[in-house]
C-alpha cells in the first residue's frame, strides 16, 4: 500500500502549490464559463421568485420535487468528507494523506449547496429565511422546535460551521508555506491568514491534536445530520414509504456511499487536472474501492430491510406504493436504473483489483453510483407523495419544469466552481501531511524482501 | 542586559537535536529557544521538553455552554409563545433533546477551535527571526539569549552543524 516516490520538501511545495502560485491556463477559461452558468441559474431563480412556485412542476399533492431530492443528494455527498477524513485520521490510515482535504472541501461546498435548496430555492420566499432562527424578538413568534423542519437547519448549521472550521484549522500551516513563497499583496494576505504560524513543536502538537479532537466531535454531528434529514420524511406519518423506523441509518449509510464515491470522482479530477500523479496514486483508488465495497454492502442491507419492512406490514397503500415504484412506468425503469447503477454494477466491478486500480474506471463507476443515489432519493420523495387518495382531485403527477432542471444542474456546476476557486487560493492537498508521510516512511527487511513500512504517528 | 535573537538553520533532524543539546550545554533554558519546522515531528524528536496543553478543557466548557444556551432557547421560545401543535406538550423533551444535542456539539467545536488558536499562541503579530527555508525542509533553532552570549550561542549552533546562523 505504499507506492510513493521519494520527494523533497521543495518539490512537494512546487508541485502542490503550482495551482496557487501560477495557475493552469485552463482555469482562466473554465472558471468564467462556470460563473456564466451559475449566473444563468441565478436568473432562473430570480424568475421563479418573481412569478412564484407556479413555474415549477410542483402541484397538489406533490409539493416536494427535485429541489428536495437535490437537497438530500447534496447532504449525502457532504457526508463523505468529514466522515472519511475523520475516520481515516482517527485510525491513522496512512493512505488518508492526499484525500483528507478533498473530502473535507466536498463536505463544505456540498453542504452549502444543499442548504440553498430548502433555504432559499424551494420555499420560493427566500427573504423569510430568518423565520428559521429564533431572533425575531419584536413579533414574539418563534420557530416551532417540535418540527423536524427546524431540527434540520440546526443540524446543518452545526455541521457546516464545524466542517468549515475543521478545514480552516488544517489550512493554517499551509498558509505559512504560501506566505513564505509569495510577495506583495499576496504575501500580506497569506501572512494574515497564517496567523503568524512558525511551526514550533507546540503549534504542531496542537495541530495534530486538533485534527483528532475535531474529527471526534464532528463524527456525531455527521451521523445526526442525515438522521435528521431522514426525519424530515420519517415524521410525516401519513405518507407511505416515508415513515420506516430504519430511515435514519438507511439515509446515513446511503449518504456515506454517495459521498465516498464523490471523493473518488474528485480525486480522479484533481489528479488529471493538476498532474498530481506523485500524490494521488492507484493505491489510493484501490483503498477507496475496498472501502466502497463494505459501504455498498451495508447500504444494500438497509435498503433491502426498508423495502421488506414496507411489504411485510401488508398495508394496502404501502404495498401499492412499492408496486408503483417497481412495476409502473416510468418509476419501474428508474428503479432498475437506480439499483443497477448504485449497487449491482459497482459492487461487481469493485471486486477486481485491476478495476480498483484503474483510475478512469473508478471515476466512471463513482459517477454511476451517484446517478443511482440521486435516483434513489427521487424514488423516495416523489412516488411517496403521488399515492392515490380517496378524493380524485388530489391524484396528480409530477414533471420537473425547465426552471427546476436548470437549478438542479447548476448546483453541480456551483460545487465545481467553488472547488476551483478554492484551488486557486488554497492548496487542495495538505502539504504538511504529505511531508510527514515522506519522513515517517521506512522499509523493513522481511526474509529476502524489503517491504514498505510506516511509523505510526502519535 | 538586552536580549538578542539567533536563528540556526539545520538541514536534518539529527543536527538540529545536536543544536538543542549544545544550547542545553550553554545553560540556555528551554523557555528561551524554539524549534521551527515545516512539518510535525514526533514529540521530543529534538530533545525538547514535551508539550503540555489544556486543550481538552475547551470542548468540555463549550459543550456545557452550548447545552445551556440550547435549553434556554428551546424552552424560552416555546414558553413565550405557547401554541400547541400536533397535540404535543409545549416543552417536548425529545424535540428539545435534538436541538440541544446539536447546540452542545456546536459549542464544543467552537470552543475547541478557540482553544487550538489560544493554546498554539496564535495569532502572532510579529514572526520574529525566521527563514522561509523552514517551510522547505530546513529546521530552524530560534534562540533568545543575552547579548554577551550571542557569539557563544552562534558558535554552539555552528558547531552542532547549523548550515547558517543569523541574528538580529
Amino acid at each position: 500500500m505504499q507506492e510513493r516516490v521519494e520527494l523533497s520538501h521543495r518539490q512537494i511545495n512546487q508541485e502542490l502549490l503550482a495551482a496557487n502560485l501560477k495557475g493552469p491556463r485552463w482555469w482562466w477559461l473554465l472558471v468564467p464559463a462556470l460563473v456564466l452558468v451559475v449566473m444563468g441559474a441565478a436568473s432562473a431563480a430570480g424568475y421563479m421568485y418573481n412569478r412564484g412556485l407556479g413555474v415549477t412542476g410542483l402541484n397538489r399533492p406533490i409539493f416536494w420535487g427535485i429541489f428536495i431530492v437535490n437537497f438530500v443528494f447534496w447532504i449525502g455527498i457532504s457526508h463523505a468528507g468529514v466522515m472519511l477524513s475523520a475516520i481515516l485520521r482517527l485510525s491513522h490510515a496512512e493512505w488518508r494523506r492526499p484525500a483528507t482535504r478533498a473530502a473535507e472541501l466536498l463536505t463544505v461546498f456540498s453542504l452549502m449547496t444543499a442548504a440553498m435548496f430548502p433555504g432559499i430555492i424551494h420555499p420560493g420566499r427566500p427573504w423569510r429565511i430568518y423565520w428559521t432562527f429564533p431572533f425575531d424578538f419584536s413579533r414574539g413568534i418563534w420557530p416551532d422546535v417540535r418540527s423536524a423542519l427546524i431540527w434540520d437547519p440546526s443540524a446543518i448549521f452545526t455541521y457546516l460551521t464545524g466542517s468549515t472550521l475543521f478545514v480552516i484549522i488544517a489550512l493554517i500551516p499551509d498558509m505559512a508555506v504560501l506566505r513564505d513563497r509569495t510577495t506583495g499583496v499576496k504575501h500580506v494576505i497569506y501572512r494574515f491568514l497564517s496567523l503568524g504560524w512558525r511551526g514550533t513543536p507546540r503549534q504542531w502538537k496542537l495541530q495534530i491534536v486538533a485534527g483528532i479532537l475535531l474529527s471526534a466531535l464532528l463524527l456525531p454531528v455527521f451521523v445526526s445530520v442525515h438522521s435528521i434529514v431522514s426525519w424530515d420524511f420519517g415524521m410525516a406519518v401519513s405518507v407511505e414509504g416515508w415513515h420506516a423506523t430504519i430511515f435514519a441509518p438507511y439515509f446515513v449509510i446511503g449518504a456515506v456511499l454517495s459521498g465516498v464515491a464523490a471523493v473518488v470522482t474528485m480525486m480522479a479530477l484533481m489528479r488529471w487536472a493538476f498532474h498530481w500523479e506523485h500524490y494521488i496514486r492507484p493505491e489510493h483508488f484501490d483503498a477507496l474501492g475496498r472501502l466502497l465495497i463494505a459501504i455498498a454492502l451495508g447500504w444494500f442491507f438497509f435498503f433491502s430491510l426498508e423495502f421488506m419492512f414496507g411489504l411485510y406490514s401488508l398495508e394496502g397503500p404501502e404495498v401499492s406504493l412499492r408496486q408503483m415504484q417497481m412495476f409502473q412506468m416510468p418509476w419501474g425503469a428508474l428503479f432498475i436504473t437506480f439499483i443497477t447503477t448504485a449497487f449491482f454494477i459497482p459492487i461487481t466491478l469493485w471486486q477486481f483489483k485491476r478495476v480498483r486500480r484503474n483510475i478512469l474506471l473508478m471515476f466512471l463507476i463513482s459517477i454511476l453510483v451517484n446517478i443511482g443515489m440521486w435516483l434513489e432519493r427521487f424514488l423516495i420523495v416523489v412516488p411517496g407523495l403521488m399515492r392515490k387518495q380517496p378524493l380524485t382531485f388530489v391524484w396528480g403527477g409530477y414533471t420537473p419544469s425547465p426552471v427546476e432542471i436548470t437549478l438542479v444542474v447548476a448546483s453541480f456546476i456551483f460545487v465545481a466552481l467553488m472547488v476551483l476557486l478554492f484551488a486557486k487560493v488554497f492548496p487542495l492537498i495538505p502539504l504538511f501531511d504529505i511531508k510527514e508521510g515522506q519522513v515517517l516512511k521506512d522499509e523493513v527487511q522481511v526474509g529476502r524482501v524489503r517491504v514498505p513500512a510506516v511509523m505510526r504517528e502519535e | 542586559m538586552a536580549k538578542r535573537s539567533v536563528l540556526g538553520l539545520f538541514k536534518d533532524a539529527d543536527s538540529a537535536a545536536n543544536g538543542v543539546d549544545a544550547l542545553k550545554g550553554l545553560g540556555i533554558s528551554p523557555m528561551d529557544y524554539d524549534i521551527l519546522t515545516g512539518m510535525p515531528y514526533p514529540d521530543g524528536a529534538f530533545g525538547e521538553p514535551h508539550t503540555q496543553h489544556k486543550l481538552f478543557v475547551f470542548p468540555l466548557v463549550g459543550a456545557i455552554c452550548g447545552l445551556a444556551v440550547a435549553i434556554l432557547v428551546t424552552a424560552g421560545t416555546q414558553l413565550s409563545y405557547p401554541m400547541v401543535t400536533g397535540g404535543k406538550p409545549i416543552l417536548s423533551v425529545p424535540a428539545m433533546a435534538i436541538i440541544s444535542y446539536e447546540a452542545t456539539l456546536l459549542g464544543a467545536i467552537l470552543f475547541t477551535v478557540l482553544g487550538i488558536i489560544f493554546e498554539s499562541r496564535l495569532p502572532r503579530m510579529q514572526l520574529g527571526l525566521y527563514d522561509p527555508r523552514i517551510t522547505e525542509g530546513y529546521i530552524g533553532l530560534a534562540v533568545s539569549c543575552d547579548e554577551r552570549l550571542l557569539g557563544t550561542t552562534e558558535e554552539a549552533l555552528k558547531g552542532a552543524g547549523a548550515e547558517e546562523v543569523k541574528h538580529n
